[in-house]
């Protein structure tokens, strides 16, 4: 089982891409589950959710404690909120950022982790460019695929296409894939 | 089809598969997706041959769908929480009077103190009005459960509530399995009413009814239960045939075999549960589990059947009968009459608290030992509720109680 922590906040759409991570594992024969974390869901408060990929039927209800991988959607969580709790030893991080680690002042904190673990893609730079408003989800999305190697980037760009379709879809999914090829590249 | 689907759209198609006339809604919170979702197709066309009825508060939502099954349509709604008690005359109305509806229950918390989460507070309060209570699992089940509902309510002319994890399972996306048009016509038949509203036969339902019959006309309403009993696992082994899988029926025993222990539970914590009994097999503990689907009726032979063999019983629930405790564990009591058996009561996951798998295990562990409290209130911070105590007993104005517990747990907060 693979199990993925979305850290955003209400309305960065947090709870969407939990849900085209499942989809996304789904359409590649896999069980998947997804979930909000069941919190006061404001405009701007921290909010999470979470996705669970496995080969066979996942029976599991609790929210994920130990994740194999991050997607921090708001850097400025990361002071504030314990967004790294339990992320297991050679787990994953993506960081939406186009800081160094150094600036964001956890580059002892992600030293520890193997190489090409950890990786901040300038997710809401890149929706800007290619979507024209900061929706960073669909550029995370390629970015996780990238770093996790855990879907293929055309499931993603399939998932994002059935929920987005037509031209929003078309750029979200330009912006997912400049995303995948930086997070390949770091 | 197979489909990557949230539970509430899975129940929006399954319910629109099973071609229902009105559907009635009061779309605010307390609400799950599902009304939006059927609202959806009937508005797109797909779900054809059916009004949509907004209506102004839930109390309305049930009353209408009264109207419209007495007057011979398939009536569906949903709700949750304050939701449902606040149809809660209605609700023994729609069994006092032996309709076939079928209503969704997105289990949730009821206040004081305000909590919009998950448990089972709100169906627990209509547990007597009268509907056969089933409860899913999955989001599979969820959806299989509604197209049996129906064929179930009509069979015996008697509502159905399926109750479902608010959030839990409203709200998570997996992988459901929704049948064609053609198989869930060919499982349910258009519906033929045992009692009809028709100008051109008149005849009037819900006639007053003195001492000289009341007790008979309730206590009819028992024998249909006890008839549901053997119609809701005939209406699942016929599912099972035509689908394909197993959903619904009343009892669900897991690796209960040789088991001294038996975890009950209803609703989709038993997919946790059954994570833990797998992890304690491994370590060589007899314990087992059953997932209570039918509720009401209450499937008393059954669960003394699957339960006689072991020594204690431990009662996973979502509600708190406060003053006593366990519902669940009172009910299983009752399966297990003359027979010497220790039940155990674990209040777990209230106003959407999770149930974590390391919480229950610490929990199965003290009732295999027989270390366990009669009643346990999981992951309780007793830490707050001392500090209450204590400020109860020290000061006469001690301030009201949720509010003291919040500032206890954030002392950051104003006074």
């Amino acid at each position: 089982m693979f199990e993925i922590r979305i850290h955003g906040r209400g309305g960065q759409g947090v709870v969407t891409a939990a849900e085209l991570l499942s989809v996304a594992a789904f359409d590649e024969g896999m069980y998947a589950q997804a979930f909000p974390s069941f919190g006061s869901e404001r405009m701007g408060a921290p909010v999470v959710s979470f996705c669970r990929i496995d080969e066979r039927e996942i029976r599991l209800r609790e929210p994920i404690e130990e994740p194999d991988a991050l997607i921090i959607q708001d850097v400025t969580l990361l002071h504030s909120v314990d967004v790294f709790g339990g992320l297991k030893r050679d787990g994953f991080i993506l960081i939406n950022s186009t800081k160094s680690f150094d600036e964001l002042g956890i580059a002892d904190f992600v030293a520890k982790f193997p190489d090409h673990h950890v990786c901040d893609v300038g997710a809401t730079e890149l929706a800007l460019k290619h979507v024209g408003r900061p929706v960073p989800n669909a550029a995370l999305l390629g970015g996780f695929a990238a770093i996790t190697g855990q879907l293929h980037f055309e499931s993603v760009e399939k998932a994002i296409l059935e929920k987005f379709p037509g031209k929003i879809g078309e750029s979200n999914v330009a912006a997912a894939r400049e995303a995948y090829d930086i997070a390949l590249a770091a | 089809m197979l489909k990557q689907i949230e539970g509430s759209e899975a129940v929006a198609e399954a319910i629109a598969l099973s071609r229902p006339e009105v559907v009635c809604a009061y779309p605010i919170t307390p609400q799950t997706h599902i009304v939006e979702g059927v609202g959806r197709l009937v508005k797109s066309g797909r779900l054809e041959n059916c009004e949509y009825i907004n209506v102004e508060s839930e109390f309305a939502a049930l009353s209408v769908a009264i109207g419209a099954s007495a007057a011979g349509a398939r009536a569906y709604t949903a709700t949750a929480s304050q939701g449902l008690l606040f149809m809660a005359e209605a609700v023994y109305n729609a069994a006092g009077l032996g309709l076939p509806i079928v209503m969704t229950v997105g289990n949730r918390a009821i206040g004081a103190p305000i909590n919009i989460w998950n448990d089972h507070t709100d169906s627990m309060a209509m547990k007597n009005a009268g509907w056969i209570q089933l409860h899913a699992e999955t989001n599979q089940e969820a959806a299989d459960l509604h197209i049996q509902a129906f064929k179930l309510a009509e069979a015996l002319s008697l509502p159905v509530m399926v109750c479902m994890d608010g959030f839990i399972l409203t709200h998570a996306f997996e992988r459901v399995d929704l049948p064609s048009q053609d198989e869930v016509d060919a499982f349910l038949p258009p519906y033929d009413p045992v009692q009809l509203l028709d100008p051109a036969d008149p005849c009037s339902i819900g006639a007053m009814v003195g001492p000289e019959a009341f007790t008979e006309v309730r206590y009819l309403a028992h024998h249909k239960q006890m008839e549901a009993l053997t119609l809701i696992p005939e209406i699942a082994a016929e599912f099972g045939e035509r689908f394909g899988r197993d959903s619904g029926g009343l009892v669900r025993p897991y690796r209960c075999e040789d088991a001294e222990t038996i975890i009950v539970a209803m609703g989709s914590v038993n997919g946790t549960v059954k994570e833990v009994i797998d992890a304690m097999r491994d370590d060589g503990v007899k314990i087992g589990s059953v997932s209570i689907c039918s509720f009401r009726p209450f499937p008393l032979i059954e669960l003394r059947d699957v339960l006689e063999p072991a020594l204690r019983i431990v009662c996973i629930e979502k509600s708190l009968a406060p003053g006593l405790g366990g519902v669940v564990a009172s009910n299983i009591r009752m399966a297990l009459r003359s027979l010497y058996r220790q039940v155990y009561t674990v209040i777990g996951g209230l106003g959407g608290r999770p149930i974590m798998r390391k919480s229950l295990h610490r929990v199965f562990e003290l009732a295999t030992a027989e270390a366990l409290e009669d009643v346990t209130f999981l992951d309780l911070n007793w830490d707050v509720v001392n500090d209450q105590l204590a400020r109860a007993r020290e000061t006469r104005r001690s301030g009201p109680i949720a509010e003291n517990i919040l500032k206890s747990l954030n002392p950051g907060l104003g006074r």
